[in-house]
């Protein structure tokens, strides 16, 4: 809806700011009912016109762009008026992109928390913009950051070049030699399935590792809480063979035991998973 | 789509109030705003690589210990079991050596006169100076045993883990005071 809306804005937007078109006044208080933002360069910029009533609320957003690399990253205020916004972090950041700042950049895909896109550090926890509501009552400034700890591209977008290799480091992906005896799938009782519960949901978005410590200070080495919970879905599933070379490769100082329980992760997810736990039954199973 | 919705809000306009300017300015806005002013080029593979890699060089990393949540990353019990570690480890160290190097440096460090010496002290400052060996010894050990817990597989749950951080603080207060001013 807020997309739909923002294209017209944008037609009509274009159309009210050239001085030709002044004089159709409908255009401008179709604008004005919308609640559309008049185009402008500002660092503050207020949505309402004549908003009585308006709920308004800032987004302080850190920016970086690649294109002036000697520019220090700094943070840039957007004031929106949350009325007119959708109740989420992410309906916020695409109405500020379509209606204020075309320049602001983040990733987001899905809008409801599976595709694991728009992670993202909002008011110091790294969560998901599209399952973050915005707090309506307080009025206080939200503060927006890329996931700590990362190399940025730009604005909000983080390179997780580093997060995919150690995924694929740890061979995500049924390893097995022996076929099924009925020769068409790989059985498993149901209380093999259900120790996959809790971990088959991770969408790998990082909130997680980037949420570490160990993982900000390591994260050369460390696999850090997101592929370390894939680890373990892999070496508890029933089926797959490979589970001694699995730990085998885990069996260091750096892979696993840099986890020193500080629990950020579990406290993070946005999925509601728990990291933490899947490391330490990790540690317990090397351990027994 | 994008044409057609202009087209239809622009067709309800004209019928409200006809104006000739209006149409002959509309084609030119909906020309502007479909123009791309984007140019793209081809570039082989390696260049790039070569692009990307001199990109990677001047990405800046994001703030993290300044802007994640304090509550987390300056009162976890994680990080303040090695601080508290570090420093009564650090302060065996400081003594023993102390108390080694004491009889050719000419200090008095015998048990006797360090006794002598603390019992002059007011009962407040006696207390602060217990305090300061009594807290850390306090917290170590009750956030050792949940570490324990932990290793075990215990208290994992997010309401568990906040929870028991709190208590452990409160808890190693409580004992440093005890440890303090009523031993």
């Amino acid at each position: 809806m807020a997309a739909l809306r923002s294209t017209s804005s944008v037609l009509l937007g274009a159309a009210a700011s050239r001085p030709a078109l002044r004089f159709a006044a409908g255009a401008a208080s179709v604008a004005a009912r919308r609640g559309m933002a008049q185009l402008a360069d500002g660092a503050t910029h207020n949505t309402t016109a004549s908003g009585e009533n308006a709920n308004l609320k800032t987004f302080q957003i850190y920016r970086w762009n690649p294109d002036q690399p000697s520019e220090k990253p700094k943070m840039q205020a957007y004031t929106l008026d949350l009325n007119k916004t959708g109740p989420m972090v992410l309906d916020a950041l695409i109405r500020i992109k379509n209606e204020i700042d075309p320049t602001l950049t983040f990733r987001r895909s899905c809008r409801e928390g599976i595709c694991g896109s728009c992670a993202m550090n909002i008011n110091g926890t790294n969560t998901l913009a599209c399952l973050c509501r915005i707090p309506a009552e307080d009025k206080a400034e939200m503060k927006i950051y890329p996931l700590p700890h990362t190399y940025v591209v730009k604005d909000l977008v983080p390179d997780l070049t580093q997060f995919y290799k150690q995924y694929k480091s740890i061979k995500p992906y049924l390893q097995r030699d022996t076929p099924s005896p009925d020769g068409k799938e790989y059985r498993q009782t149901k209380a093999d399935r259900k120790k996959l519960d809790g971990l088959y949901e991770c969408i790998l978005c990082a909130c997680c590792s980037t949420s570490c410590p160990s993982y900000w200070w390591n994260s050369e080495e460390y696999l850090g809480p997101a592929i370390l919970l894939q680890s373990y879905r892999w070496l508890v599933d029933s089926r797959d063979e490979k589970t001694l070379q699995r730990q085998d490769a885990l069996n260091n100082s750096m892979s696993l035991y840099r986890c020193h329980t500080i629990l950020n992760c579990t406290r993070t997810c946005p999925k509601g998973l728990n990291p933490g736990l899947a490391i330490q039954q990790i540690k317990k199973q090397m351990a027994f | 789509m994008f044409a057609q919705r202009a087209g239809t809000t622009a067709l309800r306009r004209v019928a409200g109030q006809p104006s000739t300017i209006f149409a002959s300015n509309f084609a030119r806005a909906l020309t502007t705003t479909q123009a791309r002013a984007v140019a793209t080029q081809k570039i082989s593979a390696e260049e790039a690589r070569a692009v990307l890699d001199k990109q990677r060089l001047n990405r800046p990393v994001s703030p993290h210990l300044d802007i994640y949540d304090k509550q987390q990353t300056w009162f976890g019990g994680s990080i303040w079991q090695r601080f508290t570690g570090a420093g009564l480890s650090g302060g065996l160290y400081v003594f023993a050596t102390a108390y080694l190097a004491a009889p050719y440096l000419g200090w008095h460090l015998e048990s006797a006169s360090l006794v002598s010496a603390f019992a002059a002290l007011p009962v407040a400052l006696k207390g602060a100076v217990k305090f300061v060996a009594a807290w850390p010894f306090a917290f170590h050990a009750l956030n050792g045993v949940r570490h324990l817990a932990f290793d075990l597989g215990y208290f994992f749950s997010r309401q568990q883990i906040v929870k028991t951080g709190w208590y452990i603080w409160g808890a190693s207060f409580v004992g440093g005071l005890y440890l303090a001013f009523f031993l």
